[in-house]
């Protein structure tokens, strides 16, 4: 996804001289007295997959629905290609959006749902016959072009949804929740199948998920939001390894919080949590002060666990196996500590289960390297 | 249990029969007889003393004369065609007028619809007949709105409306306007933003939004709405009687009149009977929209 076709890292954020497809500034959307964004500059740049990611009621759909011209700003600016759109109808926007609510019209059927939109931009008949049946295809929905919304399931509509926003090939496509209805094999087909139209179609997307691993495969950048504000904006992986706050580690993934007070040590924090037990090593992104009340936060799938004390390891802690959750490809084995913290550490499961290592009640040890946590502000 | 689910069904039946199949069987009876100076003032009278035998020649002497003579008297097939006429103009006049009021109505703040909406049902609290009357103290030669017009002085002699085709139009629409609004409403009411804002962003202008998602959308309404007021105007007697004066041809009020001044009950049941014929398709057709709604809603 990262890759563009000369091989190149595509990474237009990084490069001063790109110029971004879509630019917030200082955008503010109340509603009432209620503030729904608050004050929220973002640069989205053109052939992004970009994918908003935060709890329910933070902000993604009325984002959305400002760049689709349903709602203006209560102040600031949104431009398009470098021009202020607050003017521009929803119609001239060259922008397509998929609603949360799917939105299908009920009196017309699945087809003539798809070609809505052609049909107002009077495209020849059969070009336009030929693009809805690739629409259809592409959502396996042949079967059901002929029945009326009602008529089909839930996850059929959001997929006709779908094929409706993707029909008009727009510059600029927003998809709010696209495919949460959708079962676990169909929902990643479909999300190959947008990156494959993106690729091949330069179409920038702007999705709404719930799903935080769908976010992680399809997107380019994701940004977490929370109450109407960004929290971090960056690639997949920056916003996995490096959070920039409890918050966004909290929010993307499983993870560990183990909340003390920072002690400078060098390039890396140490973080004393509790009494009579070793201070823990983590690196830290920003400057923390000596003394200041913070949190470490561990992947899971970071923490080692054995049965003998491990001596190559900087974070070493003693507890008793409380719970495993099997997962199938993983088990997740909840660790109680001395204190009463539990600890997450996920294991592989490479081995049958018969056969691992370890059971309830088992006394274990927990380990991860240096640089495994991130020493956060609180 | 079993006298129970009786009773609650035949509840429904019980009324259909007492109060409509009874009383169309008498009149189909009296449109079958022949006028008689006496009372009731036609003839045979069944008189179920006599036996089978007085059965038969009761029977015998049914016959359609009143039919075949409403087809001699051109009168009846103008007043059927004229009311016909002047229930199709009502119910457009009605529905070019209902669809923005109940769109207006629809599209208001959410706090303020129940007042909407009562303003439009609150002339239903008074009795129709006084507002007829009131309408005939606005439109007369001397009322209150020729009064006003020649007070500003738009008009130098009194408009004559009362007694004309055009009152009992406005009489009718006024009247009826509620039946109109509120299927509509009801439709437009339930109808979900985000289809409008869908259209727009595939493309669609204002206009064309509503015509192409809003208007399909209310169709159900609408039909509704126009069966509601076109068949009870085809039969309307009231209206037409106080403001439409002696040149508004009216089947309801050929019925009165053959009833009341004739005094020609079989004459009158059959001219009643026809009605019914007619609006049968009407109504037939009301229902069947009615089915294809709650289909559609489900
Ligand atoms: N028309 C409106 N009037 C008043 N408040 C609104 C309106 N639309 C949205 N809000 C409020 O703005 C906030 C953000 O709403 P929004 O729909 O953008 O949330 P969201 O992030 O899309 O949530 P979800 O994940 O549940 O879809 C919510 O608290 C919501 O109640
Ligand atoms: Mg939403």
């Amino acid at each position: 996804m990262n890759q563009d076709t000369s091989g190149k890292e595509f990474a237009p954020w990084n490069d001063a001289s790109e110029k971004p497809l879509i630019t917030f500034k200082n955008v503010t959307k109340k509603f009432g007295e209620f503030v729904a964004i608050s004050d929220l500059n973002l640069d989205i740049y053109a052939r992004e997959f970009f994918a908003l990611l935060g709890p329910s009621g933070c902000g993604k759909t009325t984002l959305m629905r400002m760049l689709a011209g349903f709602e203006a700003p209560t102040s600031g600016v949104i431009e398009l290609a470098g021009q202020d759109i607050a003017a521009i109808p929803p119609n001239k926007r060259e922008v397509n959006m998929m609603f949360q609510s799917y939105a299908l019209f009920p009196h017309l059927n699945i087809w003539d749902n798809i070609a809505f939109g052609l049909r107002r931009e009077k495209m020849p008949k059969d070009q336009m016959e030929a693009r809805v049946e690739e629409m259809l295809r592409l959502t396996k929905m042949e079967k059901f072009a002929r029945r009326k919304p009602h008529q089909v399931s839930g996850g059929q509509r959001q997929r006709v949804a779908l094929a409706r926003s993707l029909a008009k090939a727009p510059k600029l496509l927003l998809l709010d929740e696209p495919l949460g209805a959708l079962d676990a094999k169909l929902r990643q087909d479909t999300q190959f199948e947008l990156m494959d139209i993106q690729e091949s179609t330069g179409t920038t997307f702007v999705i709404v998920t719930h799903d935080q691993e769908e976010a992680m495969t399809v997107a380019s950048r994701v940004a977490v939001m929370d109450h109407g504000k960004l929290v971090q904006v960056d690639t997949p992986d920056v916003i996995y390894e490096t959070p920039n706050s409890v918050y966004v580690a909290d929010f993307i993934g499983d993870v560990n919080i183990i909340e003390g007070t920072a002690e400078a040590n060098g390039d890396s924090v140490a973080l004393t949590w509790t009494e009579g037990q070793p201070a823990l090593i983590g690196s830290a992104n920003q400057p923390i002060a000596k003394g200041a009340s913070a949190a470490m936060a561990i992947r899971p799938e970071k923490i080692a666990i054995s049965s003998e004390k491990p001596t190559d390891r900087t974070n070493v802690l003693q507890g008793k196996v409380l719970d495993i959750a099997y997962l199938g490809n993983i088990s997740t084995y909840h660790v109680q500590l001395d204190n009463g913290t539990v600890i997450k550490a996920q294991i592989a499961n490479t081995r049958r289960i018969a056969r691992r290592n370890f059971t309830w009640e088992d006394p274990v040890w927990l380990s991860w390297t240096d640089t495994a946590g991130i020493v956060l502000a609180v | 249990m079993k006298l129970r689910r009786l009773t609650l069904i035949g509840i429904p039946y019980f009324w259909l029969l007492a109060l409509f199949l009874i009383p169309f069987g008498i009149v189909l009876k009296i449109s079958l007889s022949d006028i008689a100076l006496a009372i009731p003032p036609y003839t045979p009278t069944l008189d179920i003393s006599g036996g089978w035998q007085a059965v038969r020649d009761f029977l015998s002497e049914l016959d359609f004369e009143n039919f075949e003579f409403l087809t001699t008297d051109d009168l009846y097939w103008k007043a059927y065609l004229s009311s016909l006429k002047i229930a199709a103009i009502s119910t457009l006049l009605a529905l070019l007028l209902g669809f923005p009021m109940a769109y207006g109505m629809a599209k208001a703040r959410e706090d303020w619809r129940p007042t909407l909406m009562m303003l439009v049902i609150l002339p239903f609290w008074t009795s129709f007949l006084i507002r007829v009357y009131a309408w005939v103290g606005i439109l007369s030669t001397e009322g209150y709105l020729n009064q006003f017009l020649m007070g500003i002085g738009i008009i130098g002699d009194p408009l004559v409306i009362l007694n004309t085709s055009t009152a009992v139009y406005i009489g009718i629409v006024y009247t009826y306007l509620p039946f109109m609004i509120l299927p509509i409403y009801a439709t437009l009411e339930r109808l979900d933003e985000s289809l409008i804002e869908a259209a727009e962003d595939l493309g669609c202008s204002r206009i064309s939004a509503f015509w192409l998602v809003t208007v399909p959308l209310s169709k159900y309404g609408v039909i509704a709405g126009c069966f509601l007021v076109f068949i009870p105007v085809i039969g309307e007697f009231v209206i037409p009687a106080l403001l439409g004066g002696s040149k508004t041809l009216m089947i309801g009020k050929v019925l009165w009149e053959e009833f009341f001044s004739n005094r020609d009950w079989p004459v009158a049941s059959a001219v009643a009977i026809i009605l019914l014929l007619v609006l049968i398709f009407p109504i037939v057709l009301f229902q069947r929209n009615e089915q294809k709604q709650r289909e559609a809603e489900q």
